[in-house]
């Protein structure tokens, strides 16, 4: 165990990428397992649920070109997709679909947060170019964050 | 992770192993800190209400302490997991340790959504081996 910096490195650098499409696939299998499977919800749930999937689609797909110019892989969504199924409990009413959904943002944008901060507070010089990194990892944590507001609404909505 | 939480489980872990006070130079050592930065740091914790002192005993945790050091492990054992089950990194406890200070409890809980992690954890990791007892590791060819 130490206490030394988590982004030191290209290598390192690339591992939190990856988590981070790891994290990305988790929300797009789970809001598009949600949006296809869950009973209880109303049409406009649905339509958010399908647009957080695609959302997190987008998000994936920019990550996984930064992880590529650091020359490392990714893990296949389908494999992410095997694992989430193989864990998700079916049945859950419209309540726990919302908060599952809000757990689902809030933890992306708490990790680009997280990521960002860890970036500018190391020196090392990395394989992609700092400035349209952290320019990225700001957009995708924006949207994060404009999704929890528009999660927190619809369930303001119907409380 | 932060700071704090990395001490915590490292004395909680020392605590494990030694069925005793934690020393600050055992905690220095595990940390890979000077001893100045483990007294300072141990001094705060105390004032937080996370352990008690000794001056020539050692550093006890508090049951406040204890659980916040058993997430702290919980989470290291996710970072862990992952690593190792998902992405298939061979160097997972290398990797788990530098990664752990940016990877926060709520983003631990997801990745948890994707492993396989028996219900009695922490209780199940081996200190020693600095990995959870129940992961099946392939034998090191050099054995």
């Amino acid at each position: 165990m130490s206490l030394q910096s988590p982004v030191g490195s290209d290598h390192q650098l690339a591992r939190l990428l990856q988590i981070g499409v790891v994290l990305e696939e988790v929300v797009e299998a789970r809001a598009a397992k949600h949006a296809r499977e869950s009973q209880d919800v109303d049409e406009d749930v649905r339509a958010f649920l399908a647009e957080a999937a695609d959302e997190s689609a987008g998000h994936r797909d920019r990550l996984e070109e930064l992880v590529d110019e650091l020359d490392a892989d990714t893990v296949a969504f389908e494999e992410i997709k095997g694992l989430v199924e193989a864990q998700y409990e079916a049945d859950q009413d419209f309540d726990w679909v919302l908060y599952d959904q809000l757990c689902n943002e809030e933890t992306a944008y708490k990790f680009y947060d997280d990521l960002i901060e860890a970036i500018e507070g190391s020196e090392a010089n990395f394989g992609v170019d700092r400035e349209h990194l952290l320019a990225v990892l700001r957009e995708l944590r924006d949207e994060e964050e404009a999704g929890v507001e528009e999660v927190t609404a619809l369930m303001e909505d119907r409380a | 992770m932060n700071t704090a939480d990395q001490y915590l489980k490292a004395i909680y872990l020392i605590q494990e192993e030694t069925d005793g006070p934690a020393s600050t130079g055992a905690i220095a050592d595990r940390l890979d800190v000077s001893p100045a930065s483990a007294n300072e740091m141990v001094g705060k914790l105390e004032g937080e209400g996370f352990c008690s002192h000794e001056k020539y005993k050692g550093v006890d945790l508090t049951d406040e302490g204890i659980v916040r050091a058993r997430e702290a492990l919980q989470n290291y054992c996710i970072i862990e997991r992952f690593l190792l089950e998902v992405l298939e990194v061979e160097d997972f406890r290398g990797e788990a340790r530098q990664l752990e200070p940016v990877i926060d409890e709520t983003v631990a809980e997801r990745l948890d959504t994707i492993i396989d992690r028996a219900p009695q954890c922490p209780d199940c990791f081996d200190a020693e081996d600095d990995v959870c007892g129940l992961v099946e590791l392939e034998a090191d060819p050099a054995d």
